[in-house]
């Protein structure tokens, strides 16, 4: 019975559509939401007064952040800065905390050794699960616990609409919306948390062109690969020039990612994701101090530990993984080894080897642990260093036969491969489709072969 | 309305918004502006008590928390953050259909001090949905520093509603919040909100509409804001219609549910 | 003349839109209505979008919009 009174009530409605024009209709629409304007300018003006109007210190600050000249020099500044600080003030912690955890692993060494257990279970849970996890530890910790305040700090501040009120103009070209860098600044934090800010874009193309692309920003599992590649590659270690050198280079590859992200979403815009720009609405709205005790506290709860214990959870197992992969064989030969030699024709191809590509594809469920697995791999080949330096690290990788153009691949290859698992889900999750999560993983990594082949080619060529 | 949770129709309605009705809390909407502050509110009013989920069938955050006034407990619900409830986007569809659905036992809204006019603006919009709102006047300092002066129970009789001013990072006037909308909800506090004057074309195409929606809606039409719904039909809003249908026709729900039940 | 016309810092108020459907319902819900008073604030450094004052919020409006809007 209802139902029928519904259907009634539909049928009103069409009627009364009918019997209006569509330029009265529009009129009436436009008559109500001015009266209820009307309503509220009244009762404003009959209760606030207004002593003198002040133009504040933010509509300054603003004049210099989206100038014409400065805008966009800030805008790389901001960035070069943010990842700078990361950098060198993570130096110093990230080695504190190796050097004692690597001290922990030695005593645990001795215990189990004291206590009689076998090599294998010493293997897989120190040598394996441990070491990766004081590995995933002492890289990541310090360098997110710094990025994730000064990040969110930007964020309460209200600088990052600036931002995208800066950049909307490229996104527009390339058919896709500016508060699509919105969602790739999450996507420093977390890829995942990028794809589902991807929501407050209201156009469903735009949307998914955000969702799609959001890889292209590395985040943070990815980004402490970027940081130490090009610090111990690019700039000599230590020393003030180096950590510079070392900022101006992950800036570099950040600008590249964005290259590609209007790059792919032009192409896309004109391919499969046909259509023109939706409506552009954004507030700018006034600067607010943040407070900076919740800052910290809520970046450090929230993101900090949230990426932290994520890594952690998949790295242990994946250590364990790795090191049963390292010390069982086939024919003879690790089963790193043989999977390595398998898949290094291609990986040589396009600048990497064999066990960078393995450690890429096994770090499918999280970024974080490529790294930690590719040092893993190595040192079960035979290296014996203990990976707790960054000097130590940079000996490894050249004793198996890295350049700097290897040094470059990887880090290409890792700002664009694909995206981690959890971040594959999501997209399926808002997008509500299969196809689109696995489009979100294929033609990143399509990206990613094109152009570290062409590097690799061009470099080899050129320089060595 | 007050404890109205306790009528099954409105429970089955209420669960279709995700909340936990076993519970049995009194249900809190907090409606705002972008950039007020509302989520500082949020936040500040429910701590770490606090979840986030979709709304049902939709990829917009739900955010709920919990906290505790004079001995009992609320369910706070956060809604998206819009200038306005007329539609014109997934955000302020969701936010109309749980006023309108769900039936709040109170709805704060949130308005930034420095910027009345605009933020009445929505504050108007929701008074014509539910009478039971308080308006939370956020920013406080702001406005003080920016030599903005608020008439506050000037502004509480133009409304009709009761005004609460808070500066939500300091956590000055939240407890008056709170027991304001513990008022409200014992019915200890009383709230008739003025309503929107519209000009003389809209009144009078209203008019007209009245008999018209009470005709066909017979007996059902008995405490419907037909008024609002009148003005819904005028200006073409299908939505509405979409929304009566996916919440009231999903579940068989017997009486007891006034969907407009604020005139 | 357009609202794209306007240059930066003059005080102008808005005639009509131009813009249909939900893009003009969208416009009316941020306040923009005949008679509103409108303030060009500041230019994207690429030129677009233009963030205008209204009613109290500054808001960034691309050409495409602000081409559907008259102002005086």
């Amino acid at each position: 019975m209802e139902l029928t009174k519904i259907k009634d009530f539909n049928e009103l409605l069409s009627n009364i559509s009918d019997s209006l024009n569509g330029k009265q209709r529009e009129q009436l629409r436009d008559q109500i939401v001015k009266d209820i304007y009307s309503n509220a300018e009244v009762i404003a003006d009959n209760n606030v007064s207004m002593q003198g109007e002040q133009t504040g210190i933010g509509e300054k600050i603003d004049d210099i952040l989206t100038s014409k000249w400065l805008g966009f020099p800030i805008m790389l500044l901001m960035l070069g800065g943010v990842f700078w600080l990361t950098i060198v003030g993570a130096n110093y912690p990230s080695a504190m905390l190796g050097e004692f955890l690597f001290w922990v692993e030695g005593h645990l060494s001795n215990l189990f050794m004291a206590v009689g257990a076998p090599n294998w279970l010493h293997g897989i849970l120190v040598e394996g699960m441990y070491r990766t996890l004081a590995w995933v530890i002492s890289v990541m910790l310090p360098p997110m616990a710094i990025f994730f305040p000064i990040f969110t700090l930007l964020e309460d501040l209200g600088y990052l609409p600036r931002v995208a009120f800066n950049l909307d103009n490229l996104f527009k070209k390339s058919g896709a919306n500016g508060k699509q860098s919105l969602t790739m600044s999450m996507g420093f934090g977390c890829n995942a948390a990028g794809v589902i800010a991807a929501r407050i874009i209201e156009s469903p193309r735009e949307k998914l062109l955000a969702i799609l692309t959001n890889n292209f920003v590395p985040c943070n599992g990815r980004f402490p690969t970027l940081l130490i590649l090009s610090m111990i590659f690019m700039g000599t270690v230590g020393g003030r020039g180096s950590s510079l050198l070392a900022a101006g280079i992950v800036v570099l590859l950040v600008l590249i990612g964005i290259a590609i992200t209007l790059l792919v979403s032009w192409i896309l815009s004109k391919t499969i994701l046909k259509g023109i720009p939706s409506s552009f609405t954004l507030e700018l709205p006034p600067y607010r101090k943040p407070q900076i005790g919740r800052v910290l506290v809520r970046s450090f709860i929230d993101r900090t530990l949230f990426v932290l214990w994520r890594a952690i959870v998949v790295a242990a197992p994946a250590g364990g993984i790795v090191w049963l992969l390292a010390n069982n064989t086939i024919g003879g030969v690790s089963i790193i080894d043989y999977v390595a030699n398998l898949i290094d024709p291609f990986a040589t191809l396009i600048g990497l080897d064999g066990v960078i590509l393995m450690a890429f594809i096994l770090g499918l469920p999280a970024n974080e642990i490529v790294l930690p697995i590719l040092v893993m791999s190595y040192l079960s080949l035979g290296s014996m260093i203990e990976p707790d330096s960054a000097d130590a690290l940079r000996g490894i990788l050249v004793n198996n036969g890295w350049t700097w153009v290897t040094a470059l691949c990887t880090m290409l290859f890792s700002l664009l491969h694909f995206p981690c698992g959890t971040t594959i889900l999501t997209i399926k999750k808002e997008t509500n489709s299969w196809k689109w999560a696995i489009f979100g993983a294929v033609m990143p990594l399509t990206v990613a072969i094109i152009v570290t082949f062409l590097v690799n080619q061009i470099f080899t060529t050129l320089f060595l | 309305m007050g404890l109205t949770a306790k009528s099954s129709g409105l429970n089955l309605l209420r669960e279709t918004f995700n909340l936990d009705v076993e519970r049995n809390n009194p249900i809190i909407a907090l409606a705002g502006n972008p950039n007020t502050g509302k989520s500082t509110v949020f936040n500040a009013l429910t701590g770490l008590k606090q979840h986030t989920g979709n709304w049902p069938g939709k990829t917009v955050t739900q955010a709920q928390g919990y906290y505790e006034n004079q001995g009992q407990e609320y369910t706070l619900v956060d809604l998206p953050g819009t200038y306005s409830l007329l539609a014109s986007s997934t955000e302020e569809m969701v936010a109309r259909d749980f006023i309108c659905f769900a039936k709040p036992d109170a709805t704060i809204v949130v308005a930034d001090a420095t910027n009345l006019e605009r933020n009445l603006n929505l504050v108007l919009q929701v008074t014509e949905l539910t009478d039971n709102v308080v308006l939370c006047l956020n920013l406080m300092d702001e406005a003080e520093r920016k030599n903005i002066k608020i008439d506050i129970k000037g502004l509480e009789e133009e409304l009709g509603i009761p005004v609460i001013p808070t500066i939500a990072r300091d956590g000055i006037g939240l407890n008056d919040l709170k027991n304001m909308v513990t008022a409200i909800v014992n019915q200890d506090k009383q709230i008739k909100p003025v309503k929107v004057k519209y000009s003389p074309q809209i009144e009078a195409a209203v008019e007209e509409l009245l008999p018209e929606i009470k005709n066909t809606l017979g007996e059902l039409s008995e405490g419907l804001n037909l008024r609002w719904l009148a003005l819904r039909l005028l200006e073409g809003d299908q939505t509405i219609l979409d929304s009566m249908q996916n919440h009231y026709f999903r579940e068989n729900l017997k009486g007891g549910v006034d969907c407009y039940g604020v005139d | 003349m357009l609202l794209t016309q306007l240059p930066l810092g003059v005080i102008s108020e808005v005639v009509s839109l131009e813009a249909e459907g939900i893009k003009r319902r969208r416009l009316l819900d941020l306040g923009l209505i005949p008679g509103t008073q409108i303030i060009a604030k500041r230019r994207s450094p690429s030129g677009d979008p233009t963030a205008y004052l209204i009613r109290g919020t500054v808001i960034a409006l691309r050409s495409e919009e602000t081409n559907l809007i008259k102002v005086r």
